[in-house]
């Protein structure tokens, strides 16, 4: 909790630093919209992207590419739920880029007049994620309505959450929840424990999970498409590497790693 | 000890050092302003609606059951293990010091994570218990409860350890030349001896129990009205609606408030 309440105080308290400390970038020059990477002109120095905790395995590898195409430039990471690394863009925290699970939480960072022109750059599909040898026998978006078995979602406030409520309404399912996690990594965790039955998590996540869970697919009709949206933010304390790391994640070479973790192209 | 204690006090306050006051000044406002800060972003005109969801009795009622719950079973069982700690040797007794007060330094939700393998349902102990009986401490009110004692319970130990270390012993030596047995000294004299350390150290304990909010979310897990506290709550309502979570970390700092001011003078002389 302690650190919960830092990060809380943080968002609040961040701002008043932040206006005094940003600088004249507003000056927009985001680059051409080819799918190259910009293999010529290396990018350099420190860039912080905030990305949705779902993107996390493949972004870590997303950057120590984008660092050894561009050895004067380094790449830090913030994982979150995207809702929270919209809060803390919007309270001024030091980021230059975002990537967000769904398009309402980079609307929203558009609108405060954060970032401008995101770009679709993936999609996402739900699965059931139940744990290694499915002793529950989990079949479908059915048995989560079985007060007997342990259910767990994403949290309605986060999109996983949204979404997977999403699929359970297109079955017509009323699901007996034993938990709303606050994002997709814990609710997986207590899915690869076996301490959940079942819970609806991410392609990509039942894919990073490994031999720890198996997935039960969604049938197309209920399934719900996330889209994941990018953008430079226009306060990025190192625009033009900035633009240089969202033109990679668009390029061919980005596209290849996000979907050899199990994303799709938009 | 009363009159000595009132003479030592009398002492400080005519020999303060110079550097002492503006550091303390710097401690107290390092702390308050962000409080204040908070107050300020406060949304006082919405508070009443805010206040009255469902959502924030629910957890409201919930963490303060499932803290005072935690602090009782923590001073069940910490106040004879601070004796222990204090007044015995035993080969490994650093050993048996540091690894009760890990879950201090453990970040909760890896210590959440822990519980979840230790007593979840294939957990080191809490899988044959739920294959015998189909008990489950996770995503039940017992689990929030074996959350909050894990993460608070050393701060009682370390606190009511220190104490019975500073207590005169001669007391409980006469006690015994007088035939009392070892229980009726641990009860008569020690205890109450050890008695502001000991509410200082279950107050503490409450505190982090009314905060907790890492291993709670991840061994408990958060369903309204079972599982979700106020800092579960908050934290989820940091996602959406951020006069929201302000509103009602204001009420979990005034409902800290409200038990410990009180307490804070007449009780926490150690």
């Amino acid at each position: 909790m302690k650190l919960r309440m830092l990060r809380l105080l943080a968002v609040v308290s961040v701002p008043a630093l932040m206006f005094a400390a940003c600088g004249d970038d507003d000056d927009d020059d985001a680059g051409s919209t080819t799918t190259e990477a910009p293999a010529q002109e290396s990018a350099q120095g420190d860039i912080t992207v905030f990305a949705a905790a779902s993107l996390t395995d493949a972004f870590t590898e997303l950057g120590s590419t984008f660092e050894s195409d561009n050895p004067d430039a380094s790449v830090e990471f913030n994982f979150g739920a995207s809702s929270a690394l919209r809060e803390q863009i919007l309270a001024g925290a030091p980021a230059d880029v975002f990537a967000s699970a769904n398009t309402s939480n980079m609307d929203q960072v558009v609108d405060g007049g954060a970032a401008a022109n995101p770009q679709n750059f993936v999609t996402n599909l739900l699965e059931i994620a139940v744990p290694a040898g499915n002793e529950a026998g989990v079949t479908g978006l059915d048995d989560f309505a079985n007060a007997n078995l342990l259910i767990g979602l994403c949290a309605e406030e986060v999109p996983c959450g949204e979404f997977g409520r999403e699929a359970l309404a297109n079955a017509g399912v009323t699901p007996s929840i034993d938990t709303n996690e606050p994002d997709v990594r814990s609710l997986l965790t207590k899915v690869e424990a076996g301490d959940l039955d079942a819970g609806i998590v991410y392609v990509t996540d039942v894919m990073a999970a490994g031999d720890t869970v198996e997935g039960v697919q969604i049938p197309a009709d209920d399934n719900v498409v996330a889209t994941y949206p990018i953008a430079a933010l226009t306060d990025a304390a190192n625009a033009d590497t900035a633009d240089a790391f969202v033109e990679f994640v668009l390029s061919d070479e980005g596209q290849e790693i996000l979907q050899s973790y199990g994303f799709d192209a938009p | 000890m009363k009159p000595r204690r009132a003479g030592a006090r009398r002492a400080t306050q005519q020999r303060t050092p110079w550097l002492i006051l503006p550091l303390a000044a710097v401690a107290v406002a390092y702390v308050a302003v962000p409080f204040v800060a908070l107050l300020q972003r406060a949304p006082w005109s919405g508070l009443g609606g805010l206040l009255g969801r469902s959502i924030v009795v629910d957890a409201l009622r919930l963490s303060i059951t499932t803290a005072f719950a935690a602090t009782g079973l923590a001073m069940l069982l910490g106040i004879p293990l601070a004796w222990v700690l204090a007044r015995t040797r035993f080969p490994g007794r650093s050993v048996a010091r540091a690894l009760v007060l890990l879950p201090m330094v453990l970040p909760p939700v890896v210590g959440g994570a822990a519980l979840l393998f230790a007593f979840g349902r294939r957990g080191l102990l809490g899988g044959p218990v739920y294959d015998a009986t189909g008990f489950l401490l996770p995503f039940s009110i017992w689990g929030v409860v074996a959350a909050n004692t894990f993460v608070a319970m050393p701060f009682l130990v370390l606190t009511v350890e220190s104490g019975l270390r500073a207590a005169d012993t001669r007391y409980e030596d006469a006690a015994a030349t007088l035939g009392a047995g070892r229980w009726t000294i641990f009860r008569r004299i020690t205890v109450p001896h050890a008695g502001p350390s000991i509410i200082a150290g279950a107050v503490l304990c409450w505190a982090r129990a009314l905060g907790e909010f890492g291993a709670t979310v991840t061994f408990a897990g958060n369903l309204q009205g079972r599982t979700q506290t106020m800092p579960l709550a908050v934290f989820l309502a940091l996602e959406s609606d951020r006069d929201a979570a302000i509103a009602l970390s204001l009420v979990l700092i005034a409902v800290s408030l409200a038990v410990i001011l009180p307490l804070r003078d007449r009780w926490l002389t150690v």
